[in-house]
């Protein structure tokens, strides 16, 4: 095997070279002969009666082809939601309509009123100006917690209610959760509020409809991070359209981080404006858009307490979270806060009782959804800020008091009390790593040092644990899902040995295209440039469900393994026959059958013209050609874990935390390209630290949008993060997937919160402060200051 | 972006005549003007460019100041100025990213007078004066809150004579978003005496803080300032910093300046 291009190998990214030298094709770039131009009409105020939308004059615009409303939709259904939470009574969620264009309410600024379509761009936004819109402002719902109340003004009357729901988990074991308290020796407590964010992927959205009259054929092209999805829901529960009658294409995407898994109202009014007006419609978000239409994430209010024993022994958990779902169900918001959130909460530990309360509230915001890590960022940070307060009250190491409590190498598998399986991890093992590529023994000499220059050095450690490789298929149905979440493979060798891979994982900026490329080489033993990767468009891909919760190769690539086995077993019965030998016999080595034993062998070129140019061929007994389809459905998730510690020094005098160093230990199971695997995790890190200490999103009393560019909302840069240090030699391979891997795309977004603001509050305590024991994110400096000086 | 005509004259006399016109408005760098036209908050009915003139451009030292032409870019001063003035120099080289200090110009920021910009804050704290097509107008009197200056409808900036101070430094503190200054310090100390400019603090744009300015005349040192403190009442309180902080960083942000000097 060419060392520099199979599994294990840091083989370079292949399709950075067209992104690198401007020849990335992204949708923007799509443009059809007749395209017209869509602008939409947004609501700036959070919450009001839609009394009158008068398109008249805006219609009379020059350039302009239909100015679209509610209208215009009433004959199509409403932006579906993909996940149904049952609350703890055993009720199904509330669940409004999401019309595509306000229909009688307008419940966020942002929401979309009215569209124009016209022949420019410019003629679009210029009708836009005349679009008359009157509505009438109502109280808006922002806070949760006032939200549920009974007399609060309603998000969306028709439901009722602003609680979507009150979920229990496991609802079961709440008494005996409250009786370990009872019990507790001690009992450490944290409120805290997990901060909204905005993705912010370089690439806005994008949207272009074409309809091909003659032959009733819609094509949407999209910003998606998994266009089978699209195609699903928009087809089937929005237009009405059926699957072989609608494309989806998603090309180049710069980025998705959560915000692109979703459909959107503006993906389904392209298609349908593309019919309507038999034109091209294409939209093109503007950055400001993006920040009130693109789904945003976190948002939690949490309150968490940890019983523990005389000992030190985590004997209960139990939380408390109010989570924001914005104004409408996003994709798969509901299922955020709740299967991806609940079920991590034992993170590391043996605590034997978990009880996790999440109340998802309608709030006249925008919608909240999945944004790298999804609910278990939020889980990670509550447990692991809550074990570091546990260990400072009781006086113990954090380091060893997680130890203490480590699920221990020899317990795997591990059922845990809330739900799931680990099958592997060896949480010693990289806790050990961490404290020594973090030269752990000698923070004390570097924080003496930092206090001679008027700095507060702080150390901060967080263990995580995650859920990826979503997800088993049965599993997902049982907890609300409405789609399965396999994926997708098909290998198409062609006659002279190279092969097309169509595969459902969308890649848009995972690296997909190089290293699934290495994973197929490896098995055939040829070189990697003879395999082309392709992805993002449903006319030629069998049906997969895209990229996501870091599941492309734990479960992509093993859809691709499944197909590549499938297609070696075929080519080694044409090898058989061709070497007159027993398929028993024959070996696929670098690329080349042999009969064991002997000296005779046909190269892999030869199986594969055999195959498809079937003169000696065993054309009786089996079909020429070589391409096989696969699809690979989990039977488990795969639980990435690893430790994570952040050295910060504060100004005490100004505030300002800066991290001076940051290292990472992770277990992902076995590695295909290293270099990917730290590309990711460096990102990750980048957003987590992001989060920790810069981002926030924030409205103010009117639901208005104070961060709503990148004037107030703080994306870290990179003089805001240090050299990173991350190691993921300690591997427990998984053992439910055939390549052993559990994925590493939102570990550093998951591990890095809690471990910057541990090691803030350890500065805080080393410089006396021991009367700060929380500090919300993001840790600003104003913020700092604030608790120094409060 | 709303339609306008544009002109790009070629001296300073074309300039303030094409200026005269109904609806225009001067465009120098662009860096603020530009994004709020994209964002169709401003509709002109046409843009003068002021960066073809030659005879605003170019850095030079004149009897003990520095003379700088209104349309001369920040990576320009950046460069040019550190040999007579490096506090300025400094200023100017950390403004914004490499795109903005090589578009944005002194006589634009100046004459936008954004109450979190830098630039403000040197050209108080210098003494500057500022020249314009039609006179010359004294920092002390040029600068008249937020957003808002001395200049009449139509004139331009066309040169700004900054003193140089025997010692002088820019301290600034981030808003970690814009990267504007959410407080910046300029101190500079003259023979006769320092002057202490503040910007991104006041909701009444850049001030000079006279107390501090008379105990570091008595003493330029840091410890000068120790016993001093501003008031938060009148500063800008918003998502990243409130009224009490910005004045807690006034004095930390003077001290630094002091011992930087």
């Amino acid at each position: 095997m060419p060392k520099d291009g199979g599994i294990g190998a840091s083989t370079k990214r292949r399709e950075d070279v067209r992104f690198l030298t401007g020849k990335g094709r992204y949708t923007d770039d799509i443009n059809i002969r007749g395209q017209a131009h869509a602008w939409f009409v947004r609501s700036d105020v959070a919450h009001g009666t839609l009394n009158k939308v008068d398109v008249a004059a805006a219609e009379a615009m020059p350039g302009v082809l239909k100015v679209f409303t509610a209208a215009d939709f009433a004959g199509v259904g409403g932006i579906p939601c993909g996940w149904q939470v049952t609350d703890r009574f055993g009720k199904p969620m509330l669940e409004p309509k999401h019309p595509v264009l306000a229909e009688g309410k307008v419940r966020h600024v942002g929401d979309p009123i009215a569209v124009v379509v016209a022949e420019t761009l410019e003629q679009a936004r210029d009708a836009a100006e005349a679009v008359e819109v009157d509505i009438s402002e109502l109280t808006p719902v922002l806070d949760m917690k006032a939200a549920i109340a009974a007399d609060a003004p309603k998000v969306h009357e028709e439901i009722g209610s602003n609680l979507c729901y009150d979920w229990g988990f496991v609802e079961e074991n709440k008494a005996a959760v409250e009786e370990a308290f009872k019990n507790a020796a001690h009992v450490t407590t944290l409120e805290l509020v997990n901060n909204r964010l905005v993705a912010n992927p370089m690439e806005p959205r994008v949207a272009v409809g074409d309809f091909d009259s003659a032959g009733g054929m819609h094509t949407l092209y999209t910003t998606s991070q998994n266009p089978h999805v699209i195609r699903l829901l928009m087809g089937a529960f929005v237009l009405g359209i059926p699957e072989h009658k609608l494309r989806v294409v998603a090309p180049d995407v710069g980025g998705g981080f959560g915000s692109k898994i979703y459909h959107y109202a503006e993906e389904a009014f392209v298609t349908f404006a593309a019919k309507t007006l038999n034109r091209p419609v294409k939209w093109t978000s503007t950055r400001s858009e993006a920040f009130i239409s693109d789904a945003q994430g976190r948002d939690h209010v949490t309150k968490i307490e940890l019983a523990l024993d005389k000992d030190n022994n985590f004997t209960a958990l139990r939380t408390e979270t109010y989570a924001n779902m914005g104004a409408y169900l996003s994709t798969f918001a509901p299922s955020i806060p709740t299967w991806l959130h609940g079920t991590l909460m034992a993170g590391n530990y043996r605590t034997p009782l978990i009880y996790v309360n999440v109340k998802a509230v309608f709030t006249n915001t925008v919608p909240v959804d999945a944004y790298r890590g999804a609910g278990r960022p939020e889980a990670t940070f509550q447990l692991e800020r809550l074990v570091d307060k546990a260990a400072r009250e009781l006086g113990v190491s954090p380091v060893e008091l997680r130890r203490q409590n480590f699920i221990k190498p020899d317990q795997f598998p591990y059922q845990t009390p809330v739900a799931v399986v680990y099958d592997t991890g060896n949480y010693d093992a990289t806790m050990d790593k961490l404290l020594e590529i973090s030269d752990y023994a000698g923070f004390p000499a570097r924080a003496a040092e930092a206090k001679a220059r008027g700095k507060w050095r702080g150390f901060g450690v967080a263990h995580y644990i995650e859920a990826c490789g979503i997800a088993p298929s049965n599993l997902v149905g049982q907890l609300g899902a409405r789609a399965g979440l396999y994926e997708s493979a098909t290998v198409r060798v062609n006659a002279t040995g190279s092969l097309s891979v169509f595969t459902g994982s969308h890649s848009h900026g995972q690296g997909h295209e190089t290293s699934f490329a290495q994973v197929v080489a490896e098995m055939i033993g040829i070189d990697a440039g003879q395999i082309e990767i392709v992805h993002g468009d449903t006319s030629n891909t069998p049906m997969g469900m895209g990229t996501y919760g870091s599941r492309s190769l734990a479960v992509g690539g093993s859809a691709i393994v499944k197909a590549t086995n499938k297609i070696i077993n075929k080519a080694k019965k044409i090898a058989a026959h061709l070497l007159e030998a027993s398929e028993a016999d024959i070996e696929l080595k670098d690329g080349k059958f042999s009969v064991a034993g002997t000296d005779k062998s046909v190269d892999w070129s030869g199986v594969t013209l055999a195959a498809y140019v079937p003169h000696n061929y065993p054309l009786e007994s089996m079909e020429p050609g070589l391409e096989e389809t696969a699809f690979y459905d989990p039977s488990n998730f795969t639980y990435p874990s690893g430790g994570y510690g952040c050295e910060v020094e504060v100004d005490p005098e100004t505030g300002k935390v800066e991290i001076v160093a940051f290292s990472a230990a992770d277990d992902f199971g076995n590695i295909v390209n290293p270099m990917i695997v730290e590309g990711q995790v460096q990102g990750g890190l980048a957003q987590g630290i992001g989060q920790a200490l810069m981002e926030n999103c924030v409205f103010d009393e009117n639901g208005q949008l104070l961060s709503g560019s990148f004037m107030d909302y703080a994306m870290p840069r990179a003089e805001d993060v240090p050299f990173f240090k991350v190691d993921h030699s300690c591997v427990t391979p998984c053992t439910h997937n055939p390549l052993g891997v559990k994925g590493c795309g939102e570990a550093g977004a998951i591990g890095s919160p809690p471990a910057v603001v541990n090691a803030v509050i350890d500065a805080f305590h080393r410089a006396g402060r021991t009367d700060i024991t929380h500090i919300d994110m993001p840790v600003s400096p104003a913020r700092v200051w604030a608790a120094l000086n409060g | 972006m709303y339609n306008f005509e544009f002109v790009k004259p070629s001296s300073i006399a074309e300039a303030v005549k094409a200026l005269a016109e109904d609806g225009a408005q001067p465009l120098s760098g662009g860096q603020t003007l530009i994004p709020t036209l994209k964002q169709r908050l401003n509709q002109p009915d046409m843009l003068v460019s002021l960066t073809g003139i030659a005879e605003m451009k170019g850095i030079k030292a004149e009897g003990g100041a520095l003379v700088i032409g209104g349309a001369t870019p920040h990576a320009a001063v950046a460069a040019e100025a550190a040999a007579h003035y490096p506090a300025l120099a400094a200023l100017a080289g950390n403004i914004g990213d490499p795109a903005v200090r090589n578009r944005g110009t002194i006589g634009g920021s100046l004459a936008n007078n954004d109450p979190s910009a830098c630039y403000p804050s040197a050209a108080l704290a210098s003494g500057a004066t500022i020249v314009t097509d039609r006179r010359e107008i004294a920092a002390d009197d040029y600068f008249q809150g937020m957003f808002a200056t001395a200049l009449d409808e139509g004139e331009i900036i066309t040169a700004v004579r900054l003193p140089i101070p025997q010692k002088a430094a820019y301290v600034k503190f981030n808003q970690p978003a814009s990267r504007f200054a959410l407080t910046g310090v300029f101190v500079a100390k003259f023979a006769d005496g320092v002057r202490v400019a503040i910007t991104g603090a006041s909701n009444d744009g850049v001030f000079r803080w006279a107390e501090a300015e008379a105990a570091l005349s008595a003493n330029f040192a840091p410890e000068a300032l120790e016993g001093l403190s501003l008031s938060g009442d009148n500063m800008i309180s918003d998502l990243h910093g409130t009224g009490p902080y910005r004045a807690h960083l006034c004095k930390v942000l003077a001290k630094r300046a002091v011992a930087a000097a």
